[in-house]
């Protein structure tokens, strides 16, 4: 027996009489699945090397192509799916740790898809969102005033420095590293003009876009890429980030093979050099840690930024959450299970943590409970999917979501989940200079616009027909909400009625 | 200017009024427990007596700071540029990721001193420890030079368990010709050879210039050990795609 | 507790569930304090009749007390006399009785059902007070939730000082005759409230105004935001029993006067802000303190319909949703001011006015005592 077992291809490239064999599949693919055959000339396909990104099937010019799922089969097992066993042959030929990325693909409940909205009936009016005003800015940071005044009796603004939002979305950290200069330029420029924030995740802030700074969200992570003074106080805000949904409790680890030239000046670390970020921050032990850290930064930039403390959503997550309230935080973000990431060990993504939609309401309720929830604002992430998902969230109690996925998605990604290879042939996670410049961000910036104006109109459509015409109304009125098809124990959980309960 | 405080005196209020001041020398007395003093801090020269509070010349970036007694943990966090000058103990995680800049300590530091400590083109950072350091002594160091004298006096080794851990760049100078513990089998140990003796003997120099009562001649007689990561043998990435 | 009321019938009980309801609302104020009987104030709410359905109605006057000003003037419900004698048992522990006696009422056509009705006259009893270490309000705002949040069948639908609450199951104009106010009663300033619930809870409880200590409001609408104003003000020690957009009202507006100091100008500014591109055409002084007060107090802000009136010692406010989506008029004649849902329920007690105005969206309009105005 060959020391390594075979795993069948995943899919199959069906080649239609379409082709014309312009090959310019063979050029778009970096897995080298196109290729010439010698003999007859004929551009064919070596579907073992396939991910099913699509990028040749988009670029097609005659949409001669697709991607099917193969149909070989094992024997059937309802136990054994051909994934569990491919994945135990993959280690027995390797002994490694399995390796993916994006987030957690298994049919693990989704509880937004069981939650429904309410509508006004009679005894209060819908508005029309078209033609009547509909407010969806959102400030965070610490609402915990002092009123005072000044010697005229006129209150002053005593207020911890606030992050103004257009809507209550923003771009979720994506390191500069995981994903490109393209990709960073589209999502910079769509942040500044959407009025919203993106996140250099913990890969520094590149020169270049130091433009954008207004619309900038810096994060401080374990390996403290990139950080100094002058990044520090160039951002909005500071998100120190002590965990990722996609991999609670773990670290990072950018092979030196993506630390280009670019990537180390904006790291400052290197060039080829692996960038390790480790599980914790070696100086946060313990909670009161954390607000030693966050005070550092309070200090370097002299109070004037709200700092973020960004957790992965775990089984003790309220508890934690209301510690970090307690420790200076102005904001507190929240990743759920099913968050994206550019490389996580298969087990941790798929196995560790819990879903968004639970940690926003016991973090949310119990943080009222203690009677600090306008001591820190809340940010959700980890599979915010459609302006639907958003509006939940914040019924829930959220102030505002982070987006990932969906930006990925918007600028081509079409969800491989290979990220950790570098081979984006959309030029999103990739450093190959030839792969980046496929992604034009002048055209990437544009669609992320669509994609959040498009969503924010949706926000205020099922807000118009709620009877709300402010943001503010809508965050944690779970009234609002109604749970389909959940038991007792989620219903109690997430705080909600069964849909057919009266108010 | 001075600047006399107690322990009522709010870290807040010290450490705004130390940015807020024309003078650019500060002479900071009575410190008690203050925390993040000289934070991000680039054009000024601090003198403290006392004990200054954790994550001291955090993000430091150009300023100067000298301490007469010892420093808590966190010393140097993130530090970019500058000095930093102990004439006593530093505690925990001392120099933590730093990219520049110096942290000279006359006596000992706590655990993982030089922690994730890194390199970028012309930074170089650079820890002396006059003692002996803790357990976890330049863990994941990514570059940057760490050197340990082992001048103490209480008779334990100059380094505890577990150094270099995950050490990747950088370099780490024990002043001993026998490593007291194991170290990960990715780290290589020699005598100093080369264009080591002169970039050491540098750095000692320096190092002295600070403490008058100590000489570099003296410190510089003695055998030292040289860690650095094994590029031939560099910490596996045990993954495999799925 | 008020869910074991022998009129309990099978449908979900106040506070058990939340009603949506539409109303009348009403008020009148003599600026110089002069007393006025509340025949006017009747007269008022009964013109707008077809607003209200008959499942609630009450009012609040303020100076009918001057006799006993100094004291707090609870109005209870009972049950039956077993619930009076737990919560004296607790009254007297804790309050010293000044003077009480059974509420004088008559029979009117349309009210019945109606429970035990008695009125106290009270002050803390000094060495309680001091040994609770809260300051008055709170000590007697506490014993008030006490009362009616663990003696079953009993409830206290009025706590303040020189006023007074009466409402009950019925129609206003009804309620009115019923309590002899028309008689009985003489105040500087009146609110009225017709209720058009959208089940029958049959509480005398659940009419309104409610009220907090001096402060009533009555309101008309349903508002959308409620949970979130809900949840937002229960993290204050508030509780709301309930669930009627009155009370959590009526708890925001105690919250931001007793706790933050708001003035009544600031507080409309919260619970009825205006929208951000209104507040970006205002001068930078007014624009400075809304966008203060919205960045600071986002969960107080009251979306969807209401208008409400709020009477509080030496006045009344007048608000309406930023939307104005309910009516709300007001007038002024002399001394006198009023402020109704609809302008006939002015023009019946005052056809010629020297002044009468809506007022838009988010406006607060404030009648206030003028100076040397007898309280």
């Amino acid at each position: 027996m060959n020391a390594d077992m075979y795993i069948p291809a995943e899919f199959e490239v069906i080649r239609s009489d379409r082709c014309v064999n312009c090959k310019i599949c063979e050029k778009q693919c970096a897995n080298g699945v196109h290729y010439t055959d010698k003999k007859t000339g004929k551009i064919v396909a070596d579907s073992e090397k396939c991910v099913n990104c699509q990028r040749c099937v988009c670029t097609c010019p005659t949409h001669a192509l697709k991607i099917v799922k193969s149909d070989n089969a094992y024997r059937q097992n309802s136990n054994w799916s051909a994934q569990t066993m491919n994945e135990v042959y993959r280690q027995a030929n390797t002994g490694g740790v399995l390796l993916s990325s994006m987030g957690n693909p298994r049919q693990n409940p989704t509880y937004f898809e069981r939650i429904l909205l309410n509508a006004s009936q009679v005894t209060n009016p819908p508005i029309d969102p078209l033609r009547e005003p509909m407010e969806t800015t959102v400030y965070l940071g610490k609402k915990d005033v002092e009123i005072k005044r000044d010697n005229q009796g006129r209150l002053v603004d005593t207020l911890a420095p606030q992050l103004k939002l257009t809507m209550p979305i923003m771009f979720s950290a994506m390191s500069y590293g995981s994903i490109s200069y393209s990709a960073h330029e589209s999502l910079a420029r769509a942040a500044e003009e959407l009025g919203i924030y993106y996140n250099t995740g913990e890969g520094g802030l590149h020169k270049d876009f130091y433009k954008y700074s207004g619309n900038t969200i810096v994060q401080v992570a374990s390996g403290r890429f990139g950080v100094h003074s002058e990044y520090l106080s160039t951002a909005a805000a500071i998100e120190v980030k002590m965990g990722q949904g996609a991999k609670p409790g773990i670290g990072g680890h950018l092979p030196g093979l993506k630390i280009s030239d670019d990537v180390s000046k904006t790291r400052m670390i290197p060039k080829g050099v692996d960038a390790i970020s480790p599980a914790p921050h070696h100086d946060i032990y313990s909670i009161e840690d954390l607000r030693q850290l966050i005070y550092t930064l309070k200090e370097a930039t002299d109070y004037k930024k709200p700092i973020i403390v960004k957790i992965a959503a775990v089984h003790n997550v309220a508890a934690i959450a209301s510690g970090i309230a307690r420790s200076g935080a102005d904001i507190i973000a929240i990743d759920g299970y099913r968050g994206g990431t550019g490389a996580a060990p298969t087990r941790i993504r798929d196995n560790v943590g819990i879903p968004i939609e639970l940690a926003i309401a016991r973090v949310d309720e119990r943080l009222r409970q203690e009677g600090i929830r306008d001591s820190v604002s809340i940010v959700v992430g980890g599979s915010i999917r459609s302006s639907a998902d958003v509006v939940k969230a914040v019924a829930l109690g959220a102030d505002a979501c982070y987006v990932g996925t969906a930006a990925l998605l918007a600028l081509g990604c079409h969800l491989c989940r290979h990220c950790h290879t570098g081979k984006c042939n959309w030029g999103i996670a990739t450093q190959r200079p030839e792969l980046v410049q496929r992604l034009d961000p002048e055209v990437g910036y544009k669609r992320l616009v669509n994609l959040l104006t498009a969503w924010n109109h949706e926000i205020q459509e099922m807000m118009g027909g709620m009877g709300l015409n402010s943001i503010e109304a809508l965050k944690g009125n779970r009234l609002m909400l109604r749970g389909v098809g959940l038991n007792e124990a989620e219903l109690k959980v997430l705080g909600i009625r069964h849909a057919g309960e009266d108010m | 200017m001075n600047i006399n405080i107690d322990e009522k005196t709010d870290f807040q209020l010290l450490n705004r009024r130390i940015r807020g001041v024309e003078d650019k020398n500060i002479v900071i007395n009575g410190c008690v427990g203050q925390r993040y003093i000289a934070t991000g801090l680039s054009d000024k020269k601090l003198l403290i007596n006392g004990t200054p509070g954790n994550a001291l010349g955090s993000y430091l970036n150009g300023g100067e700071v000298t301490v007469y007694g010892n420093a808590q943990d966190a010393t140097g966090d993130t530090m970019n540029s500058g000095m930093i000058v102990i004439h006593g103990n530093a505690g925990d995680a001392t120099g933590y990721a730093m990219r520049g800049g110096k942290i000279y300590i006359k006596g000992n530091t706590g655990y993982r001193a030089g922690i994730h400590m890194k390199a970028y083109m012309d930074f170089k950072p650079i820890i002396v420890v006059g003692g002996r350091a803790g357990s976890f002594l330049g863990e994941y160091q990514a570059g940057g030079i760490i050197v340990v004298l082992g001048q103490n006096d209480d008779g334990l080794p100059i380094i505890n368990n577990f150094c270099g851990t995950g050490m990747h760049g950088g370099k780490i100078y024990l002043r001993c010709d026998k490593l007291p513990h194991a170290i990960p089998s990715q780290i290589r140990v020699e005598k100093v050879k080369g264009s080591e003796v002169e970039e050491l003997k540098s750095i000692i120099e320096d190092y002295c210039s600070y403490f008058k009562e100590l000489n570099a001649e003296y410190l510089l007689n003695a055998d030292f050990l040289s860690l650095f990561p094994d590029v031939d043998n560099p910490y596996k990435r045990m993954y495999t795609n799925n | 507790m008020f869910n074991s009321n022998p009129n309990y019938n099978s449908s979900p009980f106040e506070g058990e569930v939340r009603i949506p309801s539409g109303c009348a609302v009403s008020a009148i104020i003599n600026r110089s304090g002069k007393p006025m009987t509340g025949e006017k104030i009747i007269r008022s709410i009964s013109t707008m009749h077809d607003r209200s359905n008959g499942l609630g109605g009450g009012f609040a006057g303020y100076g009918i007390y001057p006799d006993y000003k100094e004291y707090y003037a609870f109005h209870l419900f009972f049950n039956d006399f077993q619930a009076k004698k737990a919560t004296e048992d607790f009254i007297i522990t804790h309050f010293e009785i000044v003077y009480s006696s059974e509420m004088k009422t008559r029979k009117v056509k349309g009210i019945g059902n109606e429970p035990l009705i008695y009125r106290y006259f009270l002050y803390p009893l000094s060495k309680r007070l001091t040994n609770s270490l809260m300051d008055e309000e709170q000590y007697v705002v506490k014993c008030v939730n006490k009362i009616n949040a663990e003696i079953n069948g009993a409830f206290v639908f009025s706590s303040g000082k020189n006023m007074g609450i009466f409402k009950g199951v019925g129609y206003p104009e009804e309620i009115g005759k019923f309590y002899l106010l028309d008689e009985e009663y003489q105040g500087y300033a009146w609110t009225a409230h017709g209720r058009y619930p959208t089940n029958t809870p049959g509480w005398w409880g659940g009419a309104h105004p409610f009220g907090l200590l001096d402060y009533s409001i009555v309101h008309n609408g349903e508002i959308s935001s409620y949970d979130a104003n809900r949840r937002y003000i229960e993290m204050f020690g508030y509780k709301c029993s309930l669930q009627t957009d009155t009370e959590v009202i009526t708890y925001i507006i105690d919250y931001l006067i007793r706790v933050k100091k708001l003035t009544l100008q600031e507080i409309a500014k919260v619970i009825s802000a205006s929208f951000w591109s209104t507040i970006e055409e205002k001068s930078e002084e007014e624009k400075r303190k809304e966008i203060f007060l919205r960045k600071a107090f986002p969960s107080l802000l009251i979306n969807g319909p209401f208008s409400i009136i709020f009477g509080f010692s030496g006045g009344i406010m007048a608000l309406n949703d930023r939307l104005k989506l309910r009516s709300m008029v007001c007038a002024e004649k002399g001394d006198f001011a009023f402020i109704s849902s609809e302008e006939c329920g002015i023009r019946v007690i005052e056809p010629k006015l020297d002044k009468i105005f809506s007022p838009s969206g988010g406006q607060p309009v404030i009648y206030t005592l003028k100076e040397g105005g007898t309280l």
